[in-house]
């Protein structure tokens, strides 16, 4: 077994420093009745070889997004990432090292942390960002947690423009501890009915911005009210890039802010593992879930970085803590950072840019088809169609002409029957050639094709 | 010594003049990026055919100004960021004995088949016809991870350990609510994981501990007392953090379940078992899985991770969506909490869970096979019983009689009057070229020193790794207190002032500290 160094020699020589006649003798505490004599029915050990033959088998079988026409967002993003994210990311020091609970040989996971704090700050617009969380879904519901906390209200009100998948998260992490979620009606824009749902039990808000529609949404009036009733205001973002171009939620009045930073540094990977930001006002980071990086000196007085705030913290406060969390996205957090490094404030605001302007392009194509309704008037690299038929089966023949057309919302939410709404994405690795054939082929589908 | 044993010369003892603080020879020092990058670049070049049609759909949502982050050229990234690798500990440098974290080799035909553009260019909302591999590959692992733990169902999403507890919980509290017995309380031994209470609170529990015995096992009298109708569940790590097994485990189960309650078990532990022992065999009705501890995927300096729970048969219907099926046209995602999944708990997070993560236990699976898996727990367990029978004649065990399991505890009884603390003996263990074990805990053991060495770890190392401590252990009882006050000496800082760090947080670069 090429991962296990010892020899038969070893073990012999081993299990007689230990006292032990044989290997069985060292597990005499397992009741004899769970003891597996034989090994697990199941295949034995393979070389690599073999085990990369049956792993790229399955690989094959799947259609990857890069191989083609590809439109899908919904809160993951195709978009580049430089080659040397994912060399840095492999270096044995960050990849097999455990969370920094040793600063003074931790210092490189620590730094670099620290800089990721202070990207996360500076995107989100609030003064105080913590380590990472498990992905943004996550972050979501741990920021509702966190509200309750600060607030101690019981009561979340949910935009119904928010990922369905978020909402779902946040009911479920809520349910369990008595705090309720009232989820507003699924429609493209509920300022109004947010500002109305808001009352004096109202513990927080919760907007996502651009929203699942793909719709940028001013938070200003909703913070407003919800400040008035002194409920906190939830701000969501899934789509990371997006804030090179638009506002940061924290200048919008924001209280706690979290996001799905995928789209930077980060693959597809079919939905994990991803990086949660998380981010709120000076003030409330005392409640915060999740680890933080901060600065102090060492014994000579030479700046280095710890964890610190610890004692909101499960093994130190146990069943008083902020949050379960232990392992969270830390080479994931990495991967962002570099990324970001590479990027600066210029590079996400072009590539921002660049992300409009062909999901622009993307709008107009779409607009051109007759029956196909454009239901966003703003949007930033995202944008609901409404179809004249019905978006599953739609995306389902469009995927067997090679083309990746989109999410169906119904995918996401099947009870708000919005069954002909499609949801479709641009990023800078959409081509102008992608959303010809795209466009044409749905055009085809919908009002037939000459000589089919 | 100016070398530390590991070959990286950090501080030599004479005063070379060094071209920045702590810089020397293969150790640079480097500032933050915000003190070395540009605000106006970037090291990113875009298409030049990109036409930027302007934003004026979007007006009064735009920032006025661009994220104030320095944009590095590719060479001076990766220059910065080498760098700062050299500053960390890793497995791949020397043993990681950290207890109760499963420090062991990372296998790296793992990375290579996640970043196969079949796995890690999928998108999670493709259509299933063309997601049929993926599929595959998360039944391939649910079979794997119920074989070996003889469990029928295994819930797949949760993130990492803590968040599996919280899936196995969820659904325990599903199904006493579904029984109409609500429940208040979880039971933990004092030897639990921190995150043990903290997942049962923030499930809506209140928490109670049971009291451990003199031989480090759970106190049987003491959890027939706390037991009764209020009781929803005991958690309990088997082997126990003290490294040790829980001998009367089915006599824990039986009472559990005589009291209706459920049995949830914390696998962070597994890699003591697998292929030896199924946790159903023991009566556990639920059990997290911390793939990036039994099944080595990285933990990369704190994440990502993955904990699927496996589920007995009367818990699986309450798992969380979603699950693959097999249907007409091949393996589905169920992804709603509705119809043939009604009585799903809801949804722990976004999409599908850690398919990368997946992918790379697979890979080690299908390596070891039935076989190479028995003797990983077999390795595992005697690697430790090896360190604790070359250190036990020094230091001192809490619990001498009998095997441990995977790892070997110790307290610090034996460094009484010697002036020298369980930190400070860890933090020498630094110069050592060693990252220390787990220290102070468990709790109920007093300046506990935790050690794992897993099975990755070849006996030469292990020796080494012996001689060092033992080495250190003859430095303390000698006085030599100095080298173990001033410990770690050789590092890149030296101890680092946690207190002050706390009191006045600084918790990301402000443009006023930069050098002027």
């Amino acid at each position: 077994m090429r991962y296990l160094p010892l020899t038969p020699a070893d073990r012999a020589e081993m299990l007689a420093t230990a006292g032990a006649a044989s290997i069985d003798d060292l597990f005499v505490d397992v009741p004899e009745a769970a003891r597996l004599e034989g090994w697990v029915d199941l295949p034995i050990h393979q070389s690599e070889a073999a085990v990369e033959r049956q792993l790229s088998a399955w690989a094959r079988e799947n259609r990857a997004a890069g191989a083609g026409p590809f439109f899908l967002g919904a809160g993951a993003y195709r978009h580049h990432v430089p080659a040397s994210v994912d060399h840095l990311i492999q270096r044995s020091e960050f990849l097999t090292s455990y969370t920094p609970y040793q600063p003074e040989i931790a210092q490189g996971s620590l730094q670099a942390l620290f800089e990721f704090q202070t990207q996360v700050s500076e995107l989100l617009g609030l003064p105080v960002a913590n380590a990472s969380m498990y992905d943004g879904s996550t972050a979501c519901a741990e920021a509702v947690m966190m509200a309750a906390r600060v607030t101690r209200r019981r009561k979340a009100v949910v935009s119904g423009a928010l990922h369905p998948h978020y909402a779902a998260s946040a009911a479920t992490l809520a349910h369990s501890a008595g705090v309720e979620v009232e989820r507003l009606a699924v429609a493209l824009d509920d300022e109004a009915a947010l500002i109305d749902a808001i009352d004096e039990e109202t513990a927080c808000v919760v907007v996502q911005t651009p929203n699942v529609f793909g719709l940028p949404v001013d938070l200003s009036r909703i913070a407003e009210a919800a400040h008035v009733a002194g409920a906190l205001l939830v701000s969501v973002t899934t789509e990371v890039v997006s804030l090179g171009l638009l506002k940061p939620p924290g200048e919008m009045g924001a209280d706690i802010a979290v996001a799905e930073g995928q789209s930077i540094g980060n693959p597809l990977n079919f939905g994990g593992p991803y990086v949660g930001l998380f981010a709120c006002r000076e003030g409330l980071q005392r409640q915060m879930p999740g680890r933080l990086c901060g600065e102090t000196v060492d014994a000579q007085g030479r700046r280095g970085f710890v964890l610190t705030l610890s004692t909101r913290e499960q093994h130190i406060r146990r069943d008083k803590a902020t949050s379960n969390i232990c392992t969270n996205a830390g080479l994931c957090a990495l991967a962002f950072t570099i990324h970001m490094t590479l990027l600066g404030g210029e590079g996400l605001a072009k590539l921002a840019r660049i992300n409009h302007a062909r999901t622009r392009g993307l709008r107009d194509a779409l607009a051109a088809i007759p029956g196909v309704e454009i239901l966003t008037p703003r949007f930033f690299n995202e944008l609901t169609v409404r179809l004249p038929r019905p978006a599953a089966e739609t995306v389902e023949a469009l995927a067997r002409r090679d083309i990746l057309a989109g999410v169906p919302f119904s995918r996401l939410d099947p009870s708000a029957a919005w069954d002909d709404v499609l949801l479709v994405a641009a990023t800078e690795l959409t081509s102008g050639e992608d959303i010809l054939v795209f466009a044409q082929a749905l055009a085809d589908m919908l009002h037939g094709e000459a000589g089919q | 010594m100016s070398l530390q044993s590991v070959g990286r010369v950090t501080r030599p003892e004479y005063d070379a003049p060094t071209a920045e603080p702590g810089t020397n020879a293969l150790l640079q020092n480097e500032p933050l990026i915000f003190e070395r990058g540009r605000f106006d670049a970037t090291g990113v070049d875009f298409d030049v055919d990109d036409s930027d049609t302007g934003a004026d759909d979007l007006a009064g949502l735009i920032r006025a100004v661009a994220p104030a982050l320095p944009g590095l050229s590719e060479p001076e990234t990766m220059r910065h960021y080498v760098r700062l690798s050299q500053h960390n500990h890793a497995i791949d440098l020397a043993l990681y004995p950290l207890g109760s974290c499963t420090m062991k080799h990372n296998p790296r035909l793992g990375e290579r088949m996640a970043r196969l553009p079949g796995f890690a260019d999928l998108h999670p909302l493709q259509p299933m016809s063309t997601v049929q591999g993926a599929l595959k590959l998360m039944d391939e692992l649910a079979r794997w991870l119920t074989t070996l733990t003889g469990m029928p169902a295994v819930a797949l999403s949760p993130k990492a350990g803590a968040h599996g507890e919280l899936c196995g919980l969820l659904a325990i509290r599903a199904a006493l609510e579904a029984r109409g017995d609500a429940r208040t309380t979880v039971l933990t031994p004092t030897s639990a994981h921190g995150t043990n209470p903290a997942t049962a609170a923030l499930a809506g529990y209140q928490v109670q501990e049971i009291a451990q015995t003199v031989d480090g096992r759970v106190d049987l009298t003491d959890l027939a007392a706390k037991l009764g109708p209020h009781v929803a569940a005991i958690m309990v790590t088997n082997p126990n953090t003290c490294g040790l097994f829980e001998r009367d485990i089915l006599e824990i189960a039986h009472l559990t379940h005589a009291a209706g309650a459920f049995f949830y078990g914390d696998g962070a532990n597994f890699n003591a078992l697998v292929g030896r022992v199924r946790p159903a065999d023991l009566g556990v009705d639920a059990m997290h899985i911390n793939l990036h501890k039994t099944f080595s995927t990285p933990h990369g300096g704190g994440g990502p991770g993955a904990g699927p729970v496996v589920l007995s048969a009367e818990l699986a219907p309450f798992a969380p969506a979603p699950w693959v099926v097999r249907g007409p046209g091949g393996l589905e995602l169920m992804e709603e909490a509705s119809g043939p999944a009604a009585k799903a708990f809801g949804r722990l997070c976004a999409f599908h869970g850690q398919m990368g993560m997946y992918v790379r236990a697979v890979a080690y699976m299908q390596s070891h096979g039935a076989d190479g898996l028995r003797q990983v727990a077999e390795d595992a367990v005697l690697n430790a019983n090896y360190i604790k029978a070359r250190l036990s004649g020094t230091l001192s065990a809490p619990f001498p009689n009998g095997p441990c399991m995977h790892e070997a505890l110790f307290d610090e009884t034996w460094l009484e009057g010697t002036g020298v603390t369980t930190l400070d003996f860890a933090k020498a263990m630094i110069d050592k070229g060693f990252h220390p074990m787990t220290m102070y805990f468990p709790l109920v053991v007093k300046g506990a020193m935790l050690i794992e060495p897993t099975e990755t770890e070849p006996r030469r190392e292990l020796d080494r790794f012996c001689d060092a401590l033992l080495d250190l252990a003859a430095s303390a009882k000698a006085g030599d207190i100095e080298r173990f006050k001033t410990a770690p000496r050789t590092a890149p800082l030296s101890r680092l002032d946690e207190t002050q760090a706390a009191r006045k947080p600084k918790l990301r670069w402000r443009p006023e500290t930069a050098p002027a």
